[in-house]
């Protein structure tokens, strides 16, 4: 058994199937990428993954994680973005999958988000408002939290769309640099360029069938050729 | 001065400031996670079912809690559903809810009494509305609201900053959704009466966003929320009480300049 197992999964949005037949394996460690075009299931897939969807046949889990012991990058909403909080309270928030139903944080928790905002050079900020930030540091904010509540297994929604290429180099940078510390990542994007760079294993979903399998053999395959030329084909 | 003092010798007056104090708590908590969420047309609504309900219980010759808190409480949960389905259905859902109950419950005073000075003061509010036994009451609710807050403070900041995040970290979103939209229905019921159905809203919308101008962080505007309505509730009470106007009205007109104030400060300081 492998570490994130999905067998022969089917997931609907709202009543229509959006993707059928899926089966993927991903090991401890893993760098997945996710491409696709809008409406080939990308987002529903995640959903599925963690757990807001049940697939209607076939299964996904888990060896050796808890379903809520995922770290997600969610994408960014405009209401967040001028949300009223502090770096700190945002960061330590990702350590309530693990308090059970203890109301206050204990060192632990405390430790745990100054680790972690120490990891993603954060540290100094951490009484910032967290709507004063870049757009770039405000991800590195998501992304400690995000942190505090995996130990093993990131998922990454689109995480940078509206970000500078610079600052889109630096998070990936930053996102390699934890799936070199042993962190698996499965990340969802449309950027395919910044895909193949980094990932080691590509799944592309499509209305009609789907890849998986290396970076080498995607870019072998008919689907890399598919977005390389015809962008987003209708 | 004199005046004053004998502020709290009327025990209708007594009645209204511990009731107003403890529903101001309420409203003060409760409108953070609301403000900040994007639902405060939700108070709104709530309290213009409350005033249909209300109307209605009047004229069916019911103990008008008896009604209102049941219907109230379930109208908070449509609205929250309404609200979470969808964005843009939802303002014009809430409008439709508000104006309907409202149109019912006017329909109702009329038909049965005609009596203006009923209907002004279920919109306008009056401080002699209020009896003993809601004093008991909002002690009680006061004192589970701020239960609630302070043993699932951190939960309550992870549901409003990112619903989706806290679901995934297995938070129970709605779970919290629910008890906020509950609480918040018995709060509109239990300060409408004294706060008018019109004006309600006021003490949940106000503070957090007068906190806002200012304040940058969770806890801040939290607690800056609640000093505010705490303050301007006393303060707008005082006034009505030497002006003889209606509570409510001094009250969100106090609100109102606090939230001019706050607004000069927070430009000031952004402008350094």
């Amino acid at each position: 058994m492998a570490f994130v197992n999905c067998e022969n999964i089917t997931l609907s949005y709202e009543g229509r199937d959006v993707i059928s037949g899926l089966t993927f394996h991903l090991e401890k460690g893993e760098y997945l990428c996710i491409v696709g075009e809008n409406g080939s299931g990308k987002s529903t897939l995640i959903k599925g993954i963690l757990g807001f969807v049940k697939p209607t046949e076939g299964k996904i889990f888990f060896e050796g994680i808890a379903q809520n012991e995922i770290g997600y990058l969610p994408q960014q909403t405009e209401r967040q973005r001028d949300f009223p909080a502090s770096v700190r309270e945002i960061v330590i928030s990702g350590c309530l999958n693990s308090m059970g139903w203890r109301p206050f944080y204990s060192p632990r928790e405390k430790n745990l988000a100054a680790r972690n905002m120490e990891r993603l050079g954060i540290l100094e900020l951490s009484q910032q408002p967290y709507n004063e930030l870049s757009g770039g540091q405000q991800q590195r904010v998501l992304l400690a939290r995000a942190l505090c509540a995996a130990e093993s297994l990131l998922v990454l929604d689109e995480p940078v769309t509206g970000l500078d290429p610079l600052v889109t180099r630096d998070l990936y940078d930053l996102i390699r640099k934890l799936n070199s510390e042993g962190m698996t990542i499965i990340m969802v994007s449309h950027d395919v360029a910044g895909a193949l760079k980094y990932a080691d294993r590509i799944l592309h979903l499509h209305h009609e069938g789907y890849f998986f399998g290396t970076r080498r053999e995607y870019e072998q395959s008919p689907f890399c050729r598919m977005l390389r030329l015809g962008g987003e084909e209708r | 001065m004199t005046q004053l003092s004998g502020f709290l010798s009327y025990p209708f007056m007594v009645h209204a400031l511990i009731v107003g104090l403890l529903v101001s708590v309420c409203c003060a908590l409760l409108g953070v996670s609301l403000v900040l969420r994007r639902y405060s047309m939700i108070g709104d609504g709530l309290s213009h079912v409350g005033f249909g309900a209300l109307a209605i219980a009047t004229v069916a010759g019911m103990a008008p809690l008896a009604l209102a808190i049941p219907v109230v409480v379930l109208s908070a949960f449509v609205l929250l559903r309404i609200s979470e389905k969808s964005k843009i259905r939802a303002d014009a859902a809430i409008a439709l809810i508000s104006t309907g109950a409202l149109a019912i419950g006017v329909m109702a005073v009329s038909m049965n009494s005609g009596i203006n000075t009923e209907i002004s003061n279920y919109m306008f509010g009056s401080i002699l509305a209020l009896s003993h036994s809601d004093v008991v009451l909002s002690v009680i609710l006061a004192v589970i609201v701020l239960l609630f807050f302070i043993f699932f403070y951190h939960r309550i900041f992870a549901v409003t900053f990112d619903e989706t995040f806290a679901k995934a970290t297995g938070v129970r979103a709605g779970l919290y959704n629910t008890l906020t939209a509950m609480f918040t229905a018995l709060t509109v019921v239990l300060g409408m009466r004294m706060m008018g159905a019109l004006l309600i809203s006021a003490l949940i919308i106000f503070p957090p966003l007068t906190a806002m101008r200012v304040c940058r962080t969770f806890r801040t505007v939290t607690v800056c929320s609640l000093i505010l309505s705490l303050f301007s509730f006393t303060a707008g009470l005082l006034l009505s009480f030497l002006y003889g106007t209606p509570a409510g009205a001094g009250i969100v007109v106090t609100d109102l300049v606090f939230f001019a104030l706050f607004s000069v400060a927070g430009a000031v300081r952004r402008r350094r």
